[in-house]
């Protein structure tokens, strides 16, 4: 009978191996997607306990670990200005994830990140519990109160680049929450907060800012008039506005909001009386391949690779003519965020160079050892400097003259366009002021949800230039 | 095959070393893993040793003392390995359960240790009262009447359905599973009968497409038993214990017959029950999906899905006693005891423990190999088999190499009927380990005259 035992034990080698080649297999290849998985709340409380870094405004943090006094999760996190800060800062919580800079910058606020393994080393040697890194945001905080406060209950969001550089200065976004009510310590508190939150018909863990993208109007006449001054139109060429423009191959057609002052006017007038049917013909003049270009190149149908999670903005790759029409004054399938529209302001005013729009300035340890720094980076040039020139002259004079006027400031240069856009009959407008200044050097995107009934552009600048006026007046 | 003629007496005796010293000190090394876990424990949670260390530690090695006396007595020649590894991994086992009462009073650590210590009593009662193995080839058809009573006893009033499974009876407060004593009955009723039939079951019978079918009333007999004994565990939904029987049934048959057809036969007949029951019953479907892809399903499957979040987060080397979250997995105490193992003594400290398994494996398997007469092989080799079949599948199915089967990790998971019969089990071992190394003159029964004319009296057809 040895025979046969003999080879059971083979047999039972074999599974016994099995069971640790098996286990060998899970370690190397599915430990990490494992630990990264969602529902895994091992990580997320071990995560949740942690001293997190703070993040920072100048020296003041928005996002702090304080001790919570209890044994199992030891620190708490806390925003000492939450509902300010909370378009920026994210959520920070146990059950439904994180957000904004507590998301992207999880693992250098933790401590977790590869570059601070020296650090950890450090500290596992000194007997130092382990702590993350902190984080310097490029805001200002006038900039970001002005924004909020301006904003009030409205739904919207205003975002505020300084255009040299890319740093992002202001990130609002409105309604706001208070963060601090999901990053409680009790589990069903957070639960209920978070349904409360969810639920809540003005949706305010939205992130208006950055997240969402909305029809932007008549602000986006500006990118079609690029397009017409890249493409041998010059500021006092005449241009055709009709009263009505009919869109090829369809029973539409598309008419004025605003009075155009003739039927033949110079372009700049177009944009500073904020024409449609002067626009809509340079769209079909234009064609829908150079417009998809020159949207393509501020940014539209582009990864957004900003610190935060970012949406990306839309502009139609197939329109025909008549959807070309209304695509040159940001209707039909045109979609940006506000961060985007922005950026277009910006890289406009910064002589048609683009930056790269960043939060993050710096990451540090908590002896201001530098862990790693941002540099201003250019992410392209989507005009020449001679038609962003003349594109800020005619910004500057819409302001001055036009449809742009509740946004004047006295003794400060400012160019910018407004908007009223149409998303869907059973809802009310939206209304957009885009535009900037040069002392302070700030470009803006103001964006409300609701702008009223009347679907003229004088009604979108009245709601949303003030608030842009705001925001510069802070950073003055 | 001829192994019941013994050695020709040449005058030469083999004598193997006892190595009782050898034993003590590896029991004392073993047993200090999991008294050490238990203070690891307490360090790690509340920086303090527990203040009942001293009677802990008395108590502890107390049972280990006992049963290596009782062995040192009785059993002089018993493999010295054996010992030391059940008591290192039932002392994981304790310390992990002492662990998790630190999270919930659920798995009762003190309540385990006093199964463990009436498990060690059974042992010493074994090797005191089994002076001989051989003394069990006495009653198959009795064991076997006794086991299926012992299979059939949750079925009836006695019986209480826990987890959806009607295997346990309860009895003065107490619930035990009666297929875990079953198990050994089956393991020697199979042995005293193959042995008694092998050379019938080898021989006798008729050949069909090449192969020889054995004769129906020397085979109909054990399949009617065998068939009984799944038949119940299917309908108490035990489809782990129905795996080990099966098993342990398939091993034996080929170990006494030598022939390689049962086995290929069992495996087909498995495969084909197997691939029935998936089809046939929501039950079997829905372990075999928990298996392939749990996160289809991730409420369903948290269990599953939560001992792999603690096998991740463990890692190679584990987060140490008390500093992972092994009750986050349901049933971190008596099932998935093995994910608990490895969150917190990392991957590695789960290899070792398999690796022990292995040894226990393979001194059972080496009693078998010395072990002078077939009866005794034969209960060694199934005995050793089925307990490796049973750590391959629950720890299989916790680490998701196999579909889960509810069975009892051996000698760690909490519940005493396991704890029991494992220990029992081991006294058997030790037993046969004990007859095969003393010395050989002692026992050699050489082929007595009666079975040499049973044997030539069987007609072989052929």
């Amino acid at each position: 009978m040895n025979g046969p035992l003999r080879k059971v034990s083979i047999v039972v080698a074999v599974m016994m191996a099995a069971l640790l080649l098996n286990l060998t297999y899970m370690t190397t290849f599915r430990q990490e997607a494992l630990l990264e998985h969602p529902l895994n709340r091992r990580v997320r409380d071990a995560e949740f306990a942690r001293d997190r870094g703070a993040i920072l405004v100048g020296n003041v943090p928005i996002a702090i670990s304080e001790p919570s006094g209890n044994a199992t999760v030891p620190f708490e996190r806390v925003y000492p200005d939450g509902e300010r800060w909370a378009p920026v800062t994210g959520w920070f919580t146990r059950i439904h994830g994180t957000s904004g800079l507590e998301q992207s910058y999880s693992s250098d606020l933790s401590g977790t990140a590869s570059q601070q393994v020296i650090n950890r080393i450090v500290d596992v040697m000194t007997g130092r519990s382990s702590s993350g890194a902190n984080i310097s945001t490029t805001l200002d905080a006038d900039a970001q109160a002005a924004a909020m406060r301006a904003l009030g209950n409205a739904r919207g969001a205003a975002v505020a680049i300084d255009y040299e550089t890319g740093e992002i200065l202001a990130l609002a976004s409105t309604p706001s929450y208070d963060p601090n009510t999901l990053s409680t310590l009790s589990t069903s508190d957070e639960i209920d907060n978070w349904n409360a939150l969810l639920n809540a018909e003005d949706e305010p863990l939205k992130n208006r800012g950055t997240r969402e993208v909305y029809p932007p109007g008549s602000t986006f006449k500006i990118v079609t008039a690029a397009a017409a001054i890249e493409n041998g139109i010059l500021p006092d060429t005449i241009v055709d506005s009709p009263a009505s423009l009919r869109l090829p191959n369809s029973s539409h057609s598309m008419g004025n909001s605003t009075n155009c002052g003739g039927e033949q006017i110079p372009l700049e007038q177009a944009l500073s009386t904020s024409c449609n049917t002067a626009f809509g013909q340079l769209g079909l003049d234009l064609g829908a391949d150079v417009m998809l270009d020159m949207a393509e190149r501020f940014g539209f149908n582009q990864e957004q690779t900003i610190d935060i999670q970012a949406a990306t903005s839309r502009y139609p790759a197939d329109a025909d003519a008549a959807q070309t029409a209304l695509s040159a004054i940001g209707q039909y399938e045109v979609a940006s965020s506000p961060l985007q529209m922005a950026q277009v302001v910006a890289a406009i005013a910064n002589d048609g160079v683009m930056m790269q729009p960043y939060l993050v300035d710096a990451v540090t340890t908590r002896d201001l050892q530098v862990i790693s720094s941002t540099d201003p980076s250019e992410i392209g040039r989507p005009i020449s400097e001679a038609t962003a020139r003349m594109l800020q002259e005619m910004m500057v004079t819409t302001v001055r003259d036009g449809t742009g006027r509740p946004a004047r400031i006295d003794g400060v240069t400012i160019g910018g366009k407004t908007g009223t856009a149409q998303s869907s009959p059973e809802r009310p407008n939206y209304a957009w002021f885009v535009g900037y200044a040069t002392e302070p050097r700030v470009a803006i995107a103001v964006f409300v949800e609701d702008a009223g009934v009347a679907a003229d552009d004088i009604s979108g600048g009245r709601l949303a230039a003030p608030i842009f006026r705001a925001v510069v007046e802070a950073l003055r | 095959m001829s192994v019941s003629v013994q050695p020709e007496v040449s005058g030469d005796v083999i004598v193997y070393r006892r190595r009782r010293n050898i034993e003590l000190a590896l029991l004392l090394f073993a047993q200090l893993f999991g008294y050490g876990g238990w203070i690891l424990t307490h360090l790690n949670l509340y920086n303090a040793v527990p203040e009942i260390w001293p009677l802990v530690a008395a108590a502890w090695f107390g049972v280990g003392l006992a049963a290596h006396i009782a062995v040192r007595w009785k059993l002089p020649y018993a493999d010295p390995v054996l010992l030391p590894s059940v008591f290192l991994i039932n002392g994981l086992g304790l310390a992990m359960l002492a662990r998790l009462d630190e999270i919930y009073r659920y798995s009762d650590a003190a309540m385990q240790f006093v199964w463990t210590a009436l498990g060690v009593l059974l042992f010493v009662l074994v090797a005191f009262l089994l002076r001989d193995h051989r003394r069990l080839q006495r009653f198959p058809y009795l064991l076997f009447i006794l086991s299926f009573v012992l299979l059939v006893l949750p079925l009836t009033p006695l019986g209480v359905t826990i987890n959806n499974a009607r295997i346990w009876i309860q009895v003065f407060g107490f619930s035990f599973q009666p297929a875990e004593i079953a198990k050994i009955t089956l393991a020697i009723a199979f042995a005293a009968y193959f042995y008694e039939k092998r050379d019938v079951l080898t021989l006798a019978g008729r050949r069909v497409m090449g192969v020889l079918l054995p004769r129906g009333r020397d085979f109909i007999p054990i399949a009617i038993m065998w068939g009984m004994a799944l038949m119940v565990m299917v309908f108490q939904r035990d489809l782990g214990m129905a795996l080990l029987i099966f098993g342990l049934f398939t091993v034996m048959i080929y170990i006494a017959t030598e022939r390689p057809f049962w086995p290929v036969l069992a495996t087909v007949m498995f495969l084909i029950a197997g691939v029935a029951a998936y089809f046939l019953t929501p039950h079997v479907s829905r372990r075999v999906g928990a298996w392939l892809d749990p996160f289809a399903n991730a409420d369903a499957n948290l269990q599953i899905i939560q001992a792999q979040f603690g096998f991740a987060w463990g890692g190679l080397f584990g987060r140490g006693w008390g500093m992972g979250r092994p009750a986050l997995t349901p049933l971190p105490h008596s099932d998935f005891i093995a994910g608990s193992i490895g969150e917190e003594l990392g991957v590695l400290g789960l290899m070792a423990v398999i690796i022990l398994y292995a040894v226990i494996f393979s001194r059972g398997l080496k009693a078998a190999l010395l072990c002078p007469d077939g009866f005794g092989k034969l209960l060694a080799g199934g005995l050793s088999f089925v307990l490796a079949l049973q750590v391959f599948a629950i720890i299989g199915g916790v680490t998701r190499l196999l579909p889960l089967t509810g069975l009892t990790t051996p000698f760690m998971s909490q519940g005493g009927s396991s704890m029991v019969s494992n220990w029992i089990l081991i006294g058997i071992l030790m037993v046969i380990s004990h007859r095969a190394r003393m010395p050989q003159t002692a026992t050699a029964t050489p082929t007595s005259r009666a079975e040499i004319e049973d044997n030539s009296t069987e007609l072989i057809a052929r």
